[in-house]
């Protein structure tokens, strides 16, 4: 299943930064914010375009935690796995989602493309530990039941669009 | 756009002015944490509010509007108590705020001067109305921290109003670049990210090199878990980290800088856009600044999520489009740093010391805390602490002043046991070190260090074995890969510290964990690997015991590890009945019928069977 | 003499040199300091930590990345270091594969060596070594990804030297890999075959692709003639795996051992070089003619071709359409006994791993059997040559066989960088005296330099002429042409830094030893009675013979992207 890639925006993108292979990590931030995450099919295009090799686009990619080359679900739950967080049991939220969704540390997407649950570093939120996020919108003092209450409702809400 | 001296001055003199016309003013924290908590829609709900009331509101400051100013403030600090608000000209703080209270705050307090009781913060029954009278606030110092929460971290003439910018205006007009140099040298700031470099002294070098291009860097990639001064500084006060950068651009004659922010800090990059492009629009950033020679511009870098490009030449190498790999040294970063110049590169807290030192004069800084490290240190403490939060003390403050003093103690009241300070890197400090002063020297000298400034605070029921396994499955997670003891070190340790609080440790655990921690603390490449083992040597030599006991006895004293739990039967509610024996794949269970059953405890394997079988709830599980 | 002043390592005084490193000037004092990630044409990588040494204050360098000053005491194999040193290679042998009988690496392995010196007889933490996963997509090399460990040498190869970039790190931390872009083989992968990654790569994870067990079959069938021909770089690169100096000539032992193999015809590769140099001229003299602006590239080395069908398809047109000597040979070869009874089988002996690949195109086949059915690298003949248990150096040295058995000096230097655009001057030149010759190898075609440059009058025309070996000096200097700084008639372009001496079949040799190998193939010029290649007599037989109206058919050839398997 390919994404459809609208090629004269990605060259929008890198035009805004001048093809510099420098400016490559803001590049791909860009394309991941326009498609949830970096489709295959961009690699030969901006190889050419920014004169990078795909194996050293690919290896940057990889390297950094936030790409994604995966599609992701359109709701992406982020379990902060930070110290405080830790400290304040906040593996259990992100079990109870994991379970509820079928999904695990290699799974992380749902088939149908509708959830993504993955774990991000401290958002230094730290005082109102443990906390999510649900597509950015940080939820403090969570647990597993009010995640699962947040996340039936979210359930509810696709169901009905 | 500001042509000259005179006329920042004079706008400075206008802020400052309607500064003091503005007499009633709400400010909402809009700090990560409180944002999270709802400030925006306390916010929404006082403009809503406000125009039903026919109270005038000021969103803008110097706006045309004149009524009660309405403002998104920086961090409180405070955010257990989140959402948090100031009102001025009382100083009232507000804690825990709904919208739902908006109304009662603008009838009683705005329009009738009253403090509404049941909002404010009460320690002990105790009312306090005002920062002051708050214990968290007594002890602290806020230099860095000053305006957070005090004044609109959008606004850049709020920060003029401040007093905002006179620092950089007495280096650009009335010093020149070894002035500056000298300035922060005797000053002895010494770099907050972690290492306690001396700043002056990196400035200094790098002023020093003859390349016609030089960067300044701002490391803004405050990866250590638990730990947020930065993101609060870039969010709550974002302009004083800018003149910060700006005069170390004067001092070094750069004209270039990157702000390196993680990417787990959107509002923390808005704010520093929107600071940047105010700066732009008064012409106190760009070409000619203020009618001078010097240039200087700023842009920012999003991080994309790894830890490691905390470091300075992976943070340098991820600006520069690649990997974040931190690479061999020398060259220093000072000589060959970002695009291989000279480059000056210091986190977000070294930079916001510095407009105080060039306004107020080395000889101010060096009066907070001791002379060998002096000014003051932010810290966030988390953990099992009564107050949550972000804090500003003198350095050398000590251990037992922040934990009780300031942090309030322990969260319900339970026993202290350590605390992880400096995250991943650093190292857990414990009862004997209550009247250690924290400065860089003092810690070091107890193998522990600052790090960017993160106390996680363990209590009784926190294992301490577990939070070494916490801390290097973050390192081995974050690892960059690159050198062979960080990498598969790293990774060997953290297996060996799995199989401890799974009950599978072996004897000769614990010195096969610090053989390696030896060998990777003196073989990594960076500073990062280096010291990557330091919670575990730190928790091995303050908690030798609590290895033990997982290794030699199964057990975890602190009763925390769940694969440690063991089953026994109550005799008290044991029929007898012999079920659970029945069910017990592995022969555990033994007993006479209708005597209390035994679990042989070597032999079970904690499946739970008998748990359920048992129809008298006397198989429990436990410690 | 240096004034740099001295330094004290293990308690002796050494004068401190132009090394960059403490490595190198520890090394040149004679300790052998361990190292998996150096190599000191590639940049400073510092990732095994195995060169780390005690300094006065009792403090660690890494010995790669340091530079030594004067005053500096250090020590090199301290007790604390030892120990350092043996957990990193337990640390590595704890994820490495541990079957070293059955490794293509076996006894050059960098790893293994070191495991041999510092005593590893255990190793204390769970194997997690995965089994060997070879890649064999590529004809060129087998990459195995799980013997590998992480030292990078491949990677800035790859991308510093060649500025190819087929392979580069993925992922961070313990996850960390080698691979192509989204791990595709490497056979599909812009991937050229040069084989310089394989140099580097201090274990298996890397190595020459292998065909001697399908050869020794064909010298087993009684049904089959075997003719080989012997590249001209490997007769200095052989001899030092059999107790010879490096770069002595050996090929009179070769062709001794390799009729003791079994195999029927023995030739020089020398000899077509020759034909090679005749046609290379004939083209530049034209183009010369017809004022074709941009220059004439050659076409000897595969990997270069390959490279630029791939990244400047429309330089193609420039590229020299002669074969390359290996393939002129063969179809001479398979134009002679064309009518012999027997299956004819054509085995070719070259520096080169790209050639296994060349060996492979469908420019080079007759009735879609290649010409050339097997290359060996010089790394695979020693390996026959130890199966087949001869003594090497009791050999008797034998002569090539006949018809084809004379070659110039020509022919023979085409192995080293400058080599070709040597001969093909003494071809041109108008100056037909030896003082003539001295003058061509000076001025400035000779010696190990990425890039050279030259100026020659061919009649009334300065000739523009750069010579360039490693690949990602090609992209400069082609970079520099289309942007106009620069303008040459004809450029010479060997992929291997060196050329084909340091190809990456030969037995591996540190850079700083490649020349011995050159001034190997120069003395060997040197010792022959014929220098240029249009003197050779054999030359006249076959155009005046087997060539005649046959010439363009069989020398030349037209690059097809087509003409490619689906892959190296």
């Amino acid at each position: 299943m390919d994404t459809y890639i609208d090629y004269q925006k990605v060259d929008g993108i890198i035009e805004a930064h001048h093809g510099q292979p420098s400016a490559i990590i803001a590049i791909l931030q860009e394309i991941q914010e326009q498609y949830r995450y970096i489709p295959r099919q961009v690699f030969p295009h901006l190889s050419r375009r920014i004169g990078l090799s795909e194996a050293s686009l690919y290896s940057v990619t990889t390297f950094y935690e936030n790409f994604s080359l995966e599609q992701k679900g359109k709701i992406v739950f982020k379990v902060c796995d930070g110290t405080a967080c830790h400290v304040r049991k906040s593996l259990p939220i992100l079990e109870r989602l994991r379970k509820e969704l079928s999904l695990s540390e290699e799974k992380i997407t749902t088939d149908d493309l509708e959830f993504t649950v993955e774990t991000v570093a401290c958002l230094g939120a730290c005082g109102l530990s443990p906390v999510l996020t649900i597509n950015g919108k940080v939820y403090p003092a969570m647990t597993p039941d009010k995640a699962s209450e947040l996340l039936k409702s979210l359930k509810e809400e696709v169901r009905s669009c | 756009m500001l042509k000259n001296k005179q006329e920042l001055r004079d706008l400075r003199e206008r802020c400052q002015r309607a500064a003091q016309d503005e007499v009633k003013k709400i400010l909402v924290c809009a700090g990560t944490g409180c944002v999270a908590s709802g400030s925006l829609e306390v916010y929404e709900r006082f403009q809503i509010e406000m125009q039903e009331k026919g109270i005038p509101c000021s969103v803008e400051f110097m706006s045309d509007v004149h009524g009660v100013g309405l403002k998104k403030s920086g961090c409180h600090g405070l955010c257990e108590m989140s959402v948090m608000l100031r009102i001025e000209p009382e100083g009232y703080i507000y804690t825990k705020v709904k919208p739902e209270d908006c109304a009662e705050i603008l009838t009683e307090t705005i329009q009738q001067g009253r403090h509404v009781e049941r909002l404010a913060y009460t320690k002990n029954g105790l009312v306090c109305k005002t920062q002051d009278e708050i214990p968290f606030y007594k002890k602290q110092k806020r230099v860095v921290l000053e305006h957070c929460g005090r004044i609109d971290a959008t606004s850049l003439l709020e920060y003029l109003s401040v007093g905002g910018y006179t620092a950089f205006e007495k280096a650009l007009f009335d010093m020149d670049k070894e002035g500056i140099v000298r300035e922060i040298s005797e000053s002895n700031l010494r770099g907050r990210g972690g290492g306690g470099f001396k700043t002056g002294q990196k400035w200094s070098q790098v002023s020093r090199q003859k390349e016609n291009k030089k960067y300044v860097v701002c490391n803004g990639d405050e990866g250590d878990p638990g730990a947020f001064m930065d993101c609060s500084i870039m969010e709550g006060d974002p302009h004083r980290m800018l003149e910060g950068m700006m005069i170390a651009g004067l001092a070094c004659g750069s004209d270039e800088a990157y702000i390196y922010v993680r990417a787990e800090y959107p509002l923390a990059v808005s704010r520093l856009k929107t600071a940047i492009s105010q700066a732009e629009k008064y012409g106190i950033l760009g070409d000619h600044i203020l009618g001078s020679d010097f240039n200087f511009h700023i842009h920012i870098n999003k991080g994309a999520g790894a830890f490691v490009c905390g470091e300075g030449s992976a943070l340098t190498a991820s600006i520069e489009g690649k990997r974040g790999m931190p690479r061999v040294k020398p060259p220093r970063t000072v000589e060959h740093g970002l695009f291989n110049k000279p480059t000056v590169l210091n986190n977000v807290e070294t930079f916001a010391n510095v407009p105080v030192i060039i306004d107020k004069g080395a000889s101010y800084f060096l009066g907070i805390g001791p002379g060998n490290s002096p000014g003051t240190k932010a810290f966030s403490i988390t953990g099992t602490i009564a107050n949550t939060g972000l804090i500003e003390v003198p350095m050398g403050t000590t251990l037992q002043e922040v934990i009780f003093e300031v942090g309030g103690g322990l969260k319900g009241g339970s026993k202290f046991k350590a605390v992880q300070i400096g995250g991943p890197s650093g190292a857990c400090l414990t009862e004997e070190h209550f009247n250690l002063p924290l400065d860089f020297d003092s810690l070091k000298k107890v193998g522990a260090m600052i790090g960017s400034g993160g106390l996680v605070v363990a209590d009784e029921n926190t294992c301490m074995v577990e939070i070494a396994r916490f801390f290097m499955s973050f390192t081995q997670k974050e690892s960059c890969g690159k050198c062979v003891p960080c990498r598969e070190g790293t990774k060997r340790m953290l297996k060996i510290l799995e199989r401890i609080v799974a009950g599978d440790g072996r004897d000769g655990d614990i010195d096969l964990l610090l053989d390696l921690a030896g060998t990777i603390t003196a073989t990594a490449l960076c500073g990062l690997g280096k010291t990557a083992p330091s919670p575990v040597i730190s928790t091995i030599r303050s908690f030798r015991h609590e290895y033990e006991a997982h290794i030699y006895e199964k057990r975890c004293p602190a009763h925390s590890c769940e694969k440690l739990k063991r089953l026994s039967i109550n005799p008290e509610t044991c029929k007898g009945c012999s079920k659970c024996s029945k069910v017990c794949p592995v022969e555990a269970i033994s007993g006479k019928v209708k005597t209390p059953f035994e679990i042989n405890s070597e032999k079970c394997i904690r499946c739970g069977a008998c748990v359920e079988a048992c129809k008298f709830d006397a198989v429990t599980e436990g410690w | 003499m240096s004034n740099n002043g001295t330094m004290v390592i293990d308690g002796l005084t050494v004068e401190i040199g132009d090394e960059k490193n403490l490595l190198e000037l520890i090394r040149k004092a004679g300790t052998e300091l361990p190292t998996l990630c150096y190599a000191s044409e590639l940049s400073i990588h510092g990732a095994c930590r195995m060169c780390m040494v005690e300094n006065e204050r009792g403090g660690l360098d890494a010995a790669c990345s340091e530079p030594p000053r004067a005053g500096m005491e250090i020590r090199t194999n301290t007790e604390r270091l030892r120990k350092y040193r043996k957990n990193i290679l337990e640390l590595l042998l704890a994820n490495h594969c541990r079957d070293c009988t059955t490794c293509g690496n076996s006894g050059h392995c960098k790893l293994q060596d070191l495991a041999i010196r510092f005593n590893i007889d255990r190793v204390r933490f769970v194997n997690m070594a995965l089994d060997p996963k070879p890649d064999n997509s590529s004809l060129c090399i087998t990459k195995d990804e799980n013997k590998c460990i992480l030292c990078g040498n491949c990677v800035r190869m790859c991308s510093e030297i060649q500025d190819v970039g087929a392979i580069d790190f993925a992922f961070r931390g313990s996850k960390m890999k080698v691979t192509t872009a989204f791990n595709i083989p490497i056979g599909e992968s812009n991937c050229i075959g040069c084989g310089q990654c394989a140099t580097v790569c201090p274990t298996g994870a890397i190595v020459v692709r292998d065909n001697t067990e399908a050869v020794w079959r064909e010298l087993g069938d009684k049904n089959a003639e075997v003719t080989v021909q012997i590249a001209p770089a490997v007769r200095v690169a052989l001899g030092k795996e059999f107790g010879l100096k490096e770069g002595e000539n050996s090929m009179g032992l070769i062709v001794s051992a390799l009729r003791r193999m079994g195999f029927h015809k023995i030739f020089d590769t020398s000899t077509a070089a020759d034909l090679t140099v005749l046609e290379e001229s004939r083209e530049l003299q034209n183009r010369l003619k017809e004022k074709h602006d941009f220059p004439l590239f050659t076409s000897c080395c595969p990997a270069w071709v390959n490279h630029c069908e791939k990244r400047y398809p429309e330089l193609m047109a420039n590229v020299s359409t002669c074969r390359s000597p290996m393939q002129m040979f063969a179809s001479v070869i398979k134009e002679q006994y064309c009518n012999s009874s027997k299956r004819q089988v054509h085995v070719a002996i070259m520096p080169c791993t790209a050639k296994k690949f060349e060996a492979a195109r469908n420019e080079f086949k007759t009735d879609e059997r290649p010409n050339v059915n097997y290359v060996l690298t010089t790394q695979e003949v020693i390996r026959m040559i130890k199966g087949s248990g001869l003594i090497f150096s009791n050999l008797e040295p034998e002569a090539v066989d006949s018809p084809f058995g004379l070659m110039t000096g020509s022919g023979v230097i085409f192995g080293v960088t400058g080599g070709v655009t040597e001969a093909v001057l003494r071809d041109i030149s108008s100056d037909r005296s030896n003082s003539g010759l001295n003058k061509i190898a000076f001025i400035g075609v000779r010696g190990m330099t990425g890039v050279k440059e030259a100026q020659v009058t061919v009649g009334e025309r300065e000739v523009k002429i750069a010579v360039v070996s490693g690949l990602g000096n090609a992209d400069r200097v082609i970079e520099a042409l289309k942007s106009g700084c620069k303008k040459y008639d004809f450029v010479e372009i060997m992929a291997c830094p060196g050329g084909c001496v340091c190809g990456a079949g030969q037995p591996y040799i540190p850079a700083e030893l490649k020349i011995d190998r050159a001034k190997g193939l120069y003395s060997v010029d040197k010792l022959t009675s014929i220098k240029r290649s249009g003197e050779n007599p054999l030359v006249d037989l076959l155009y005046n013979g087997l060539l005649k109206n046959k010439s363009h058919q069989l020398l030349h050839v037209s690059y097809t992207s087509a003409g490619k398997e689906s892959h190296i």
